[in-house]
């Protein structure tokens, strides 16, 4: 088959809606954007344990440090899985690894956020965690099956993550007028960021149509973010707290909740690696990266002594 | 910044959810000996439920068809129409359990 008809094959099952698999011919542009946007999602999972596991220790009862400590190992099994979708396309994990612990990969803007109050765990949850979800709920029909299935996976899982951060919400404006301020106060500090983790406007969003057209993406990052700020703005008002955004209206011809200007001087900073804790992050992933590095030398003589031992016992039959 | 060249080998991992139902395959991971594959596939794939068990496989052990040959690898599905139980008549009033 020549490039051209393989091409043509390719597109033609992209839009019988076929899941594309590991083995399969695919246009290595669409292999190297994937291997971008799995890999980068798998650092932001990875990444994304710090600003919670800062507060495992702290966490204000034992009901909420075991569900905090829970959420935190599903974010480090999700880079997991995702770093295995990674691995099907051809990419080594190692590399990818020292891609992030370099500076040289991109994760979520979000994570370059410091937590600096309970409430800012509860609004991870409810809001980050829900914004997670609504593009990943996009992404479990993407075309590339094996990152579709991590997809399907991780969702699954992401649910509790939500409610959990939501029962926190909850607990918190209900609570003491210093819980009520908590909450909102940290309501006030995660909502711009978390709109911005959609991703640039339509518009400037490079790779964008790119991806829509291989059904990587099924939906712009202006439909996604509207699809949440819809869903957002009625829990804020549930949880009798206020959106900081003065502009926020409803479009009764849509239904729609329409925001104020997003402020995309500060996304490019993060992204530029400006962010209030850009620097840090990475900083705590060579660390604990050097830390673990006992570990895996010691699985691995391990499992030298186990095969010699093998080996052994196999000579002496 | 890596201590030294991680030759971890890729496994797959199939995982069996319910009584009576297959192992399916659920994803892959890293690890350098049977053991550890097995313990990190629990760990990773099997957080929840109560799986019954869990097979792990070297990825480079495993003999796999292609999808795109499966036009030609697999019989057409409806050309055997015999192997399907409509496709025999059967008079109405011959009831069977």
């Amino acid at each position: 088959m020549t490039e051209a008809s393989r091409q043509f094959d390719f597109e033609g099952r992209i839009a019988r809606d076929e899941k594309i698999e590991p083995n399969d011919w695919m246009p290595s542009r669409y292999r190297r954007q994937l291997v971008r946007m799995i890999s980068q999602h798998a650092h932001s999972e990875v990444v994304g344990m710090l600003p919670e596991g800062n507060w495992i220790t702290r966490a204000p009862s034992l009901r909420r440090k075991i569900s905090l400590l829970a959420k935190v190992q599903d974010e480090a099994g999700h880079g997991l899985y995702l770093y295995g979708a990674a691995e099907t396309l051809g990419a080594e994990r190692e590399d990818l690894i020292n891609l992030l612990l370099g500076g040289d990969a991109r994760y979520s803007s979000i994570f370059n956020y410091p937590s600096v109050t309970w409430g800012d765990v509860g609004v991870i949850g409810w809001l980050v965690d829900q914004a997670a979800m609504v593009n990943q709920t996009m992404l479990t029909k993407c075309s590339y099956g094996p990152y579709a299935r991590a997809m399907i996976q991780i969702c699954k899982e992401e649910n509790f993550h939500k409610r959990q951060g939501m029962e926190i919400m909850a607990v918190l404006s209900a609570g003491t007028s210093a819980q009520r301020a908590m909450a909102q106060d940290a309501l006030d500090r995660w909502w711009w960021p978390t709109l911005m983790m959609f991703g640039p406007p339509d518009e400037e969003s490079p790779h964008s149509s790119e991806l829509i057209g291989w059904k990587v993406k099924m939906k712009s990052n202006d439909e996604l973010r509207q699809w949440f700020v819809d869903l957002a703005v009625p829990q804020a008002e549930a949880l009798d707290l206020q959106i900081p955004d003065s502009e926020l209206v409803r479009d009764n011809k849509t239904g729609h909740w329409i925001s104020g200007p997003i402020n995309w001087d500060e996304f490019r900073s993060i992204l530029r690696g400006e962010g209030p804790c850009n620097r840090e992050r990475i900083e705590s992933r060579r660390e604990s990266h050097l830390e673990g590095a006992w570990v895996r030398e010691a699985a691995r003589a391990y499992e030298e002594k186990c095969r010699k031992k093998k080996a052994l016992e196999r000579e002496s039959l | 910044m890596t201590s030294g060249k991680v030759d971890d080998s890729l496994w797959e991992v199939f995982l069996q959810e319910k009584n009576n139902s297959g192992h399916v395959h659920v994803g892959s991971l890293r690890a350098c000996g049977s053991e550890e594959a097995l313990q990190a596939a629990r760990d990773v794939y099997a957080r929840r439920g109560s799986p019954i068990s869990i097979w792990v496989a070297l990825s480079e052990s495993i003999v796999a068809s292609t999808p795109a040959d499966a036009p030609s690898f697999f019989d057409p599905k409806d050309a055997k129409s015999f192997r399907y139980p409509n496709y025999y008549k059967v008079p109405r009033t011959l009831k069977d359990a």
